[in-house]
């Protein structure tokens, strides 16, 4: 090998998860603006309350990103990987347990008659939730394999992974606060 | 090389502009107040664009023949004062030309689409369906019948399902297979669809718009001379799509008079 | 973003990086040649995929054109592989519609954007800002492999019961969306066609998401922005584009997809009555389809272009043996036709009954967009004057690139004014115009990148002789098939008719005739492309390392480049991509990776 390197001046795979952010926001934002139109386009749209259990999922997805921010402080520490597995344990548990959650919301709307096709609310209801959790379990994916770098590389060192994995997941958290807030506020 | 290309770009645009300006293939005649302004516009347009089309053509062959191969040894050159006095003279002339257009245009544009509708104005309801238009005229009450889409029934030639038996407005109302219209008089239509979107387009009227499921959608004309033309559809409504037809007869005020006097007694 | 040309800042993960990034070689059959995480196999891919998809669109076209010109003839062989909706060889009006849906959308996404986007892209992009792979290899192959699905997903509509969709490349709801009251075509041909593309975005966002991370972040030393290729700005300026564009269409797919499995109704509103029945739907909007697809659409459209934007300011200079006129111009006008891509896409609903103010509002940007279209065209041509031209096949098409960009640029004029419109939308005008400007425009600049780049990707040189009757013919061709369709469109003739046999349009019979003869002969001239391509990949001239005496690093690795681009050598960039007509070390041009003193590889 040569002397010269590529320079590398940041990381990529935190770049990418930016511009995957982008994305996901633009498609969020497209949803949204669905919703609002659909919502205008006619006098049928059904008011309802939200399954209170969306809000016990909120804080199970909170505490997910607490937990994984002190793994990543834990994996940068130099404490080595064993000290931060256990957080990142908690954590792909807790964003499981919020799926779940999110299933057992679903169940209970559909006990009180609300279906997806029975109006454009419940409809843009399980819509949103369901894309969210898909992108949720893309976050619990690359945590898995976060976990098999960390056990793989030697101490002190961080896999670059782990960074970008976490910044995605935050993310998801927030746009979960952004759908909860929309849907509170429009269904 | 350069050369053969130069002259076939030439050629090229030559019998282009040549079969333009032939008029072989031209717009049909204009029977619509409105159409004068959309040609006047349409022309412009096309002188306008035309003499930069050659221009543009003529250029690059041009710069194609002078400056092919590399065998001569000759050095190269930039283009005389660089790109910015090109492109500033360039933008000025297209965004002229762009802002004179949109000028004009939207006059035109809003003479059509935007006028506030003629109180005076003969109100038709008209109904696109796989593969037909229907033209519903309000009758001596001068109100249209409500519409409930469940009672439709082309069997029993009820298209546009209106309930005469409860519905005394609906009693009168008059559907028609071809839009008759009189001649000099505006003509305001009131545009649904019954299944899918379709299009309402008459080349001779210079208008056409499209027909939206769950919309109700106004469209004026004014027709100036008596005619029959076709109405076609021009959105994609499936399989019939292309046979989807009506007519068009614009007629005198009396003899208009006497056919919806027909009509009303059948 | 970073000037990479300043020394490297210590990271502290940065040897895991490295590790990352050090590339190994490929083993066994499959991670070689299938599921390759390589750039250019899969760049390749990509180009084959579309090679496949431009032959199906292609004969598809030729069935339709055949038909228009000769309605009541039957197609030789049509009723053997059509027994229903071709029986006796005589198309039906709805076996027309679906070869048009499918030509559409075979062309627009299979062809259009994976060639000159996401295959050139992949194959030149990496290499061309001197890194080893993409940012992501793995995301790569997906991108590919997805895509892939969704091409085999869409041609699987021809297979089912009821046919291929009917509905066109633009899907308008309700028609797409209520399932097969509508017609034949509707019902599971059109759900696969959602599906397939749903999943055609999901492609090219990872392939988006890797170009755009590639071009920040994995520049070689010294390839600050300013100095990448204009090609490789265009395709980043192109992820961008397409980023947010597929991001869009692909939740709109989803809500099509709903509407006609799911029972909702997004796009249907209520009291529709299909094949007398009244559908069990209420509510929604089919503007709102409208309104999400055009603005993917629009930009799409430059999706399409951008990339052959990128080729022509490439590949020009090379010829022209001199540097693009207004560099930093044609990068901004580049930028600026993006950013306003997503400002303009009403001026597809003109006549939508959408609100008629709103129509005044969509055209101005779409006239302000003519603007720096008219510039890039002006640096090109520019650029010629005073030039050194050398004739390859590559430059022609780059030049009828320009011809054929500025015929169907100048037909936007009209369409991009609502009064205008009018008369012209929906009529054989637009075919006209979209074919030239996205259509043959796009085509060309995949011509010219293949004749211009197959002996780096090959290895060996394409024949020149046969690619000068390419394009010869070629260039008449199209002009014969799609300038016509502009007078067929003054003089009102609709499109998407199967037939025009009725008194209505029968007049416009002999030069619809003109253009079904024009696009068999130009159709088979296509032939000419295809041995030369299958001939030089196995019989060619073997290729040196810089045939046509380019700069840019591509041309600074051997043809093909080795697995991991550059092999042991590290390439870093002294200069800009266009130095062409100075003096060189072996030339009029100074390569970007060679110093100015010393030879290839010496670090700086
Ligand atoms: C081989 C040369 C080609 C010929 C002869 C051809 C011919 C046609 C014809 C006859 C139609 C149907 C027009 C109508 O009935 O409205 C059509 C539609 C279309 N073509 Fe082509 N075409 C060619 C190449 C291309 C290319 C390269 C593209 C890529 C952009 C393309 C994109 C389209 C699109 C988007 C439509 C519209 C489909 C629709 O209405 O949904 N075509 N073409
Ligand atoms: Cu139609
Ligand atoms: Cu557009």
């Amino acid at each position: 090998m040569s002397t010269a390197n590529p320079v590398i001046t940041s990381s990529p795979s935190r770049t990418g998860v930016w511009v995957g952010i982008a994305a996901i926001t633009m498609s969020f934002a497209a949803f949204t603006s669905a919703m609002v139109v659909r919502q205008g386009a006619a006098p049928d749209w059904l008011h309802f309350r939200l399954p209170p259990l969306l809000y016990l999922n909120t804080v199970i997805l909170l505490a997910s990103s607490a937990t994984l921010e002190r793994c990543r402080r834990r994996a940068a520490s130099g404490a080595g990987p064993a000290a931060a597995i256990p957080w990142l344990a908690a954590s792909i548990t807790l964003g499981l347990l919020f799926v779940v959650g999110q299933a057992l919301a679903w169940r209970d709307l559909a006990a009180q008659g609300l279906y997806l096709a029975t109006g454009p609310s419940s409809a843009f209801f399980y819509l949103l939730t369901a894309v969210h959790a898909i992108h949720l379990l893309g976050g619990v994916v690359a945590l898995i394999y976060v976990w098999f770098r960390l056990v793989r590389t030697e101490a002190n060192n961080v896999p670059s992974a782990l960074g970008a994995t976490v910044l995605y997941w935050h993310f998801v958290g927030v746009l979960w606060l952004y759908l909860l807030l929309i849907l509170a506020i429009r269904l | 090389m350069g050369k053969l290309f130069a002259v076939l770009l030439t050629i090229i645009t030559a019998v282009s502009m040549y079969i333009f300006l032939s008029r072989t293939w031209w717009l049909p005649h204009d029977i619509s107040v409105l159409g004068h302004g959309i040609d006047h516009q349409l022309m412009e347009t096309l002188v306008e664009s035309g003499i930069l089309f050659v221009a543009a053509q003529l250029v690059l062959a041009a710069f194609v023949w002078r400056f092919g191969g590399d065998g001569d040894g000759r050095a190269i050159k930039t283009f005389p004062g660089g790109a910015i006095p090109m492109v500033v003279i360039a933008t000025l002339l297209v965004g002229g030309e762009v802002l004179a257009l949109t000028l004009v245009g939207t006059k035109v544009w809003s003479s059509i689409y935007q006028a506030p509708p003629d109180p005076n104005a003969l109100r038709i309801d008209v109904l696109a369906e796989q593969f037909a238009f229907y033209f519903r005229y309000s009758g001596a009450d001068g109100r249209f019948g409500t519409i409930h889409p469940e009672l439709i029934d082309e069997g029993n030639g009820n298209i546009y399902g209106l309930d005469p038996a409860n519905d005394t407005t609906a009693r009168d109302d008059i559907v028609s297979a071809s839009l008759v219209v009189p001649v000099n008089h505006p003509i305001l239509l009131s545009m649904h669809a019954k299944d899918v979107g379709h299009a309402f387009y008459v080349p001779a009227l210079r208008i056409q718009q499209d027909f939206v499921p769950g919309l109700l959608i106004p469209l004026q004309f004014t027709a100036t001379q008596p005619a029959k033309e076709e109405i076609v559809c021009t959105q994609l409504c499936g399989l019939g799509h292309y046979n989807m037809r009506g007519y068009l007869e614009v007629m005198p005020q009396e003899e208009f008079d006497q056919w919806l006097a027909d009509q009303a007694s059948n | 973003m970073a000037d990479s040309a300043s020394p490297s800042p210590v990271h502290r993960d940065t040897t895991e990086k490295l590790a990352q990034l050090k590339h190994l070689p490929p083993e066994g059959f499959l991670r070689t040649h299938v599921f390759s995480l390589d750039h250019k196999v899969i760049g390749k891919q990509y180009l084959d995929m579309a090679l496949v998809a431009v032959i199906v669109g292609m004969v598809l076209s030729w069935l339709m054109r055949f038909h228009l010109g000769f309605p009541e003839t039957p197609v030789p062989g049509l009723g053997t592989i059509a027994p229903s909706s071709g029986a006796g060889g005589v198309m039906t009006p709805e076996l027309y519609l679906s070869l048009m849906t499918m030509h559409g959308t075979i062309m627009v996404f299979f062809v259009l954007t994976t060639a000159p986007f996401a295959g050139f892209g992949n194959f030149f992009l990496p290499i061309q800002v001197g890194a080893e792979d993409m940012a992501f290899p793995r995301f790569n192959m997906m991108s590919f492999w997805v895509t892939f699905v969704g091409f085999l997903v869409l041609l699987a509509a021809f297979l089912v019961p009821e046919g291929a969709p009917i509905s066109g490349w633009t899907a308008y709801a309700p028609l797409s969306a209520v399932g097969k009251d509508a017609g034949p075509g509707l019902g599971l041909g059109q759900t696969l066609w959602a599906v397939s593309i749903a999943l055609f975005c999901v492609g090219q966002l990872l392939g988006s998401l890797n170009f755009i991370t590639t071009t920040l972040d994995l520049r070689t030393k010294g390839m600050s922005l300013a100095r990448m290729p204009f090609s490789t700005w265009a395709w980043f300026i192109t992820s961008i584009i397409g980023l947010i564009a597929f991001s869009v269409l692909l939740p709109a797919c989803v809500l099509l997809f709903l509407d006609r499995v799911g029972g909702t109704s997004f796009f249907i509103p209520a009291g529709l009555v299909i094949s007398d029945r009244l559908q069990p739907h209420s509510g929604g909007s089919p503007l709102l389809w409208q309104h999400l697809f055009w603005f993917f659409g629009h930009p799409e459209v430059y999706i399409a272009i951008l990339p052959g934007f990128g080729i022509v300011s490439h590949v020009l200079p090379a010829f022209a043996r001199k540097p693009v006129l207004g560099p930093r111009l044609l990068i901004g006008c580049m930028a600026a036709i993006g950013f306003l891509s997503y400002t303009v896409w009403g001026h597809h609903m003109f006549l939508s009954g959408m609100n008629p103010f709103s129509a005044t509002l969509f055209s101005v940007p779409t006239l302000v967009i003519t603007i720096p279209a008219t510039i890039v065209v002006l640096l090109w041509i520019g650029t010629l004057y005073g030039a050194r031209l050398r004739f390859t096949t590559a430059a022609l098409f780059c030049i009828g690139f320009i011809s054929v960009f500025v015929s169907g640029g100048i037909s936007g004029f009209f369409l991009a004014q609502p009064s205008i419109d009018t008369y012209l939308h929906g009529t054989y005008f637009v075919v006209g115009h979209f074919h030239f400007v996205m259509g043959v425009a796009a085509m060309f600049g995949i011509f010219a990148g293949t004749y211009f780049w197959f002996p780096k990707m090959y290895g060996r040189m394409m024949n020149e002789t046969l690619g000068k009757w390419h394009f010869v013919l070629t260039f008449i061709g199209v002009y014969c098939i799609f300038m016509p369709m502009h007078y067929l469109g003054l003089a009102g003739n609709v499109r998407r008719y199967s037939a025009f046999t009725d008194e209505y349009m029968k007049g416009s019979l002999p030069l619809h005739r003109f253009i079904t003869y024009a696009a068999l002969v130009t159709g088979a001239v296509q032939i000419l492309f295809f041995i030369n391509l299958f001939w030089s990949r196995f019989r060619g001239a073997v290729a040196p390392e810089n045939p046509w005496e380019a700069t840019t690093l591509e041309w600074s690795t051997s043809s093909p480049p080795p697995f991991d681009n550059f092999g042991t050598w590290h390439p870093v960039v002294y200069r800009g991509p266009d130095e062409y007509g100075v003096e060189g070390p072996s030339g009029d041009f100074r390569m970007q990776a060679v110093p100015d003193r010393g030879g290839k590889g010496a670090p700086a």
